[in-house]
């Protein structure tokens, strides 16, 4: 058993890109865990999406061992936390597992958004926070200016900053010999019965659900029968081990200890993040504090271009479910798209994964109707509905009231773009609350509806800072707003898949700019056909797609009369893929580009 | 003008694929060779001739038709021999169409007396434009006095003859095609073949076109000059007998008429298409389209065909809707049920046929079917809509 004197428990926590990974590496790579080839092959992030993006899905952990100045020889564990506003949750369970961090910025970039959240988070887990100034090789560095931003922004003493550059090597045995006398050893009594967190759990296809744990008291040891406190499920322990990062089985964790377990669990989704792990037979009196079921806060339809790649869609997310219980779906039908599922996800970059593994991985070509949030709708008769699909809304008489979820996002931004930011906010029914200036640099902490953030904000967001600002939010709860469904008709008959639950004041632009942006998709046909946009009964928006005025071939003899007959037979195949709305057909590539242009 | 069913009759059409030049909207099987062997060549045009007629025994010849390519190049003594060749494999009808597409240059216009001699009753002459400027854009190589005057002579040499235009030209306006189109009135015979110029896939125009080198008229400006086309056609007492050709009564080619209504017709020549009734089935045939590897079989095996196809009665059938409903008179039901052996309204749809007659795109009684004059303009979605 290891003396929890002589054990570290730290995460590195960063905004994106700013080396976090690398660091990482380096950290291992010093302490002798893996050669540089091995490295990159197994190291964390091993997801090809999670490399490219930078951005972890789920929280990894290594044990290094690393001998000190004095002589002595620590046991380190790195927890690599999921990288994302929309894992918050998560993030928090891995920083509970831990006493310390180490939180990098990029020494010529500066603090970010996620910087920020990151350290708030950390400080809310009582961490001893270890500033690093990483690419401190790079000419652009300006770790004075940095130092006074952590300072300045996030409230940390940057003092003792440590300068890194994960890429050279240098100031990495700075880092360790911190990491051993600045961070306090974890606490634990042995002799207690076992209380243990989970902090992650993954599917592997040879062993089942691998749990990742972190050992407040007592032992936890092969063959045990260990309960999960939140569901009251009982397993059986079949191996205890850690990861070098390499999967080396061990005969027990003990306090302070993180590692991991196998126990014949099938399903991800019988794994609850945050939940505590206890002996069977002689439970802990109470679990570990912060345990929260996760919950989806943004909804969309996925629904295939090919109809023909709908039972492939259903087994696909069937199998991203194994390994991600944080998505739901269930199956739903369109008029205008055919079949699909409607998926809930953390967040929007959640959604955004999960739509690429399925792409990527399992190539399908998916369409996405516009993502949604969760309204309370509060009924005339009392009951209140929880609902995220526009098909589900009810008649507007029936409705008493509706609250819809806010955020609160910090954007950080150089002070050139913050009008525009600004302007964007306002326009998206922001509530300012704070506005701070950093040396070029602004922050601006605003109140937004989750619904106008799903709307293509972080784009906007992009497009009007050129890329240089950054964001990161957390729900804050629901407030009352005057929510509409907006339904768009095509010649007199709604398309489902394009109706929308809008504020009152966008509905008009809103169902304005799909009307106009249908009208240039669908092509002209023998009848005219209105486009609409409205509120229950009341057209707020119109355009019309006059007929066609000529199309005919000019020339149509007898060698011109195979060719021309096989278009027909290709048409009339394609009118499986055409929609009645009344007299005329309108090509469900029009909705999908319709779909896909809105994405953009 | 007797008026056989095309059930009855059976037309040939004959394909010379060669040309001095290759127009750049051109996008037929058209080649330019250096130098063409004309025994070889003719010897391969009557072996098909003889081929075809094995298959088609007892069928009667109504019209014959020479198609390029430019067939006016031909020698006067090849579409003799093949003239009569046909006579002498099938039985030809007395009033027999025979039909040859001509250039309109002199040096062509000199063989017309000749090709009338061998047997060729009506020339069709490719005049296109009476401007010499938008005929050099086309790529044409006569001028516009040289046309009129080939016009003239093949007036003078065969009893009946055509000419073609291509209109909605780039930067063409209303007024100048009315002008232009009222000189062309003025030299007409009874006939005349109106095209709106069509930017075909693979040809020099498209690319130019794509690329920005020309706009053509858009789609309002092309229905305007079409209407206009049209008005001025049935005031000159030649109205429109299908989408881009105009006739005076009786005057119509009953070759091509072959083709819309559905009957029986042989293709002879490099990519010639045809269509025959072989033990009641349609049949499909296509002969290999190169010009060398066309004679090449023809020499070796005595035949060109390089797909031959027996169509689901449907599709023969949908053909026939395809290319009737460019006619103004339309679809014959009855004829149509003769020609396909399947009932009209097994092969369209009747939800879409009710709403294109409500629209005004479509008549119908239970004689008949045709689109109207604003149907013809969108034949293409009309028909699109009724074989859905």
């Amino acid at each position: 058993m290891t003396d929890t004197a002589h054990i570290r428990n730290f995460a590195i926590i960063a905004h994106i890109d700013h080396g976090k990974s690398t660091l990482a590496d380096r950290l291992i790579q010093q302490c002798g865990g893996v050669t540089a080839r091995e490295l990159k092959e197994q190291m964390l992030d091993t997801m090809e999406l999670e490399r490219e993006r930078g951005i972890t899905i789920k929280a990894q952990t290594v044990r290094l061992m690393y001998t000190a100045k004095d002589g002595q020889t620590y046991q380190l564990n790195l927890m690599d936390t999921p990288g994302h506003v929309d894992f918050t949750y998560e993030v928090s369970r891995s920083l509970a597992a831990c006493e310390g961090s180490l939180l990098v910025v990029d020494a010529s970039q500066g603090v970010e958004a996620q910087t920020l959240a990151n350290a708030y988070l950390a400080i809310d887990a009582n961490h001893e926070i270890i500033p690093v100034l990483n690419k401190i090789d790079l000419p652009a560095a300006e770790p004075e200016r940095v130092k006074a931003q952590i300072e300045e922004v996030v409230g940390l003493d940057a003092e003792h900053a440590i300068a890194v550059s994960a890429k050279t090597g240098r100031g990495i045995d700075e880092v360790l010999e911190a990491l051993v006398t600045r961070l306090p050893p974890p606490k634990g009594d042995a002799a207690a019965p076992l209380k243990a967190m989970l902090v992650d759990s993954w599917y592997d296809s040879y062993l089942g659900v691998i749990i990742l744990v972190r050992v407040h008291d007592g032992v936890l040891k092969k063959g045990m029968k260990v309960r999960m406190l939140s569901t009251g499920a009982v397993h059986q322990v079949d191996s205890v081990g850690v990861f070098t990062p390499k999967r080396t089985v061990v005969d027990a964790l003990t306090p302070g200890e993180v590692g991991f377990i196998t126990a014949s669990i099938k399903h991800v989704a019988e794994t609850n993040v945050g939940d505590t792990i206890a002996d069977d037979r002689r439970p802990c009196a109470a679990p570990l504090p912060g345990f929260k079921p996760s919950v989806p806060v943004v909804f969309c339809g996925l629904f295939p271009v090919d109809a023909n790649d709908y039972p492939e869609l259903r087994e696909s997310l069937a199998k991203l479910r194994l390994n991600d219980s944080s998505f739901q779906y269930e199956p739903e039908t369109s008029a205008a798209l055919g079949f699909g599922f409607r998926c809930g996800f953390l967040g929007l970059l959640h959604l955004e994964i999960v739509q690429e593994r399925l792409s990527r991985e399992f190539d399908l070509d998916l369409l996405t109707t516009a993502p949604s949030v969760v309204y309370r709708v509060h009924m005339t008769d009392g009951e209140v509905r929880h609902i995220h699909n526009p098909a589900d809304w009810p008649d507007s008489v029936r409705i008493s009231s509706i609250e819809e979820p806010w955020i609160k996002a910090n954007i950080l931004v150089p002070d050139e773009f913050l009008g525009a930011v600004l302007s964007l906010c306002q326009e998206r029914r922001g509530e300012q609350i704070e506005l701070t200036y950093v040396g070029g640099r602004a922050m601006a902490v605003y109140r937004l509806p989750l619904n106008e953030v799903v709307f293509d904000f972080y784009d906007r967001l992009k497009s009007v800072s050129r890329g240089y600002a950054s964001f990161d939010y957390h729900l804050e709860g629901y407030t009352t707003g005057d929510l509409v469904k907006v339904s768009i008709l095509v010649n007199a008959e709604p398309v489902d898949a394009l109706s929308m639950i809008v504020h009152r004041s966008q509905a008009e632009h809103r169902g304005r700019a799909i009307c106009a942006r249908l009208k240039d998709l669908i092509p002209r046909q023998l009848f005219k056909i209105p486009l609409q946009a409205a509120i229950g009964g009341k057209v707020i928006a119109r355009e019309t797609i006059s007929a066609m005025r000529k199309d005919v071939t000019a020339k149509c003899y007898g060698g011109d009369v195979s060719r021309k007959r096989k278009l027909l037979d290709k048409q009339k195949e394609g009118k499986k893929r055409m929609r009645q709305f009344g007299s005329v057909e309108i090509p469900q590539s029009a909705f999908i580009e319709a779909l896909r242009i809105g994405e953009d | 003008m007797h008026d056989p069913s095309p059930a009855d009759g059976l037309a040939v059409y004959v394909h010379w694929p060669f040309c001095k030049a290759k127009c750049p909207y051109c996008d037929f099987n058209s080649h330019v060779r250096a130098g063409v062997d004309q025994g070889r060549w003719r010897a391969a045009l009557l072996a098909e001739i003889d081929h075809y007629a094995t298959e088609t025994k007892g069928r009667v010849v109504t019209s014959v038709f020479f198609g390029g390519g430019t067939p006016s190049l031909m020698p006067t003594e090849t579409a003799a021999a093949a003239i009569g060749r046909i006579r002498d494999r099938w039985d030809m009808a007395p009033d027999a169409e025979i039909t040859l597409e001509a250039n309109p240059t002199s040096s062509e216009a000199a063989k017309f007396e000749a090709l009338h001699a061998a047997g060729v009753n009506r020339l069709s002459l490719g005049v296109q434009a009476l401007d010499d400027s938008d005929l050099a854009f086309l790529g044409r190589e006569h001028s516009a006095r040289e046309a009129l005057d080939a016009v003239a002579a093949a007036q003078h040499a065969v009893p009946r003859s055509s000419f073609d235009l291509i209109y909605a030209r780039p930067g063409q306006t209303a007024s100048r095609w009315a002008d232009e189109l009222g000189r062309a009135l003025e030299l007409a015979h009874g006939h005349i073949s109106l095209y709106q110029l069509t930017i075909e896939r693979g040809t020099p125009f498209f690319a130019a076109h794509r690329d920005g080198g020309f706009a053509v008229p858009d789609d309002d400006l092309a229905a305007t000059l079409f209407e206009q086309t049209q008005a001025a056609m049935d005031a000159a007492g030649m109205p429109a007998y299908e989408i881009s050709n105009h006739a005076a009564p009786g005057e119509e080619s009953r070759h091509n008429l072959t083709y819309w209504r559905g009957g029986d017709y042989v293709g002879i020549g490099p990519g010639a298409h045809g269509r025959l009734t072989v033990d009641g089935a349609p049949v499909a045939t296509e002969q290999a389209p190169a010009p060398e590897t066309w004679l090449a079989a023809v020499e070796a095996k005595g035949h060109g065909t390089r797909r031959r196809e027996t169509l689901a009665p449907d599709l023969r059938a949908r053909e026939r809707v395809m290319t009737a409903l460019r006619l103004s008179a339309g679809l014959d039901r009855a004829e149509f049920e003769t020609l396909s052996g399947l009932p009209l309204d097994a092969v369209i749809d009747a939800a879409a046929l009710a709403r294109l007659v409500e629209a005004g795109y479509v008549k119908t009684d239970n004689r008949v079917l045709r689109a109207t004059a604003e149907g013809r303009l969108r034949l293409n979605a009309v028909v699109a809509a009724l074989l859905a």
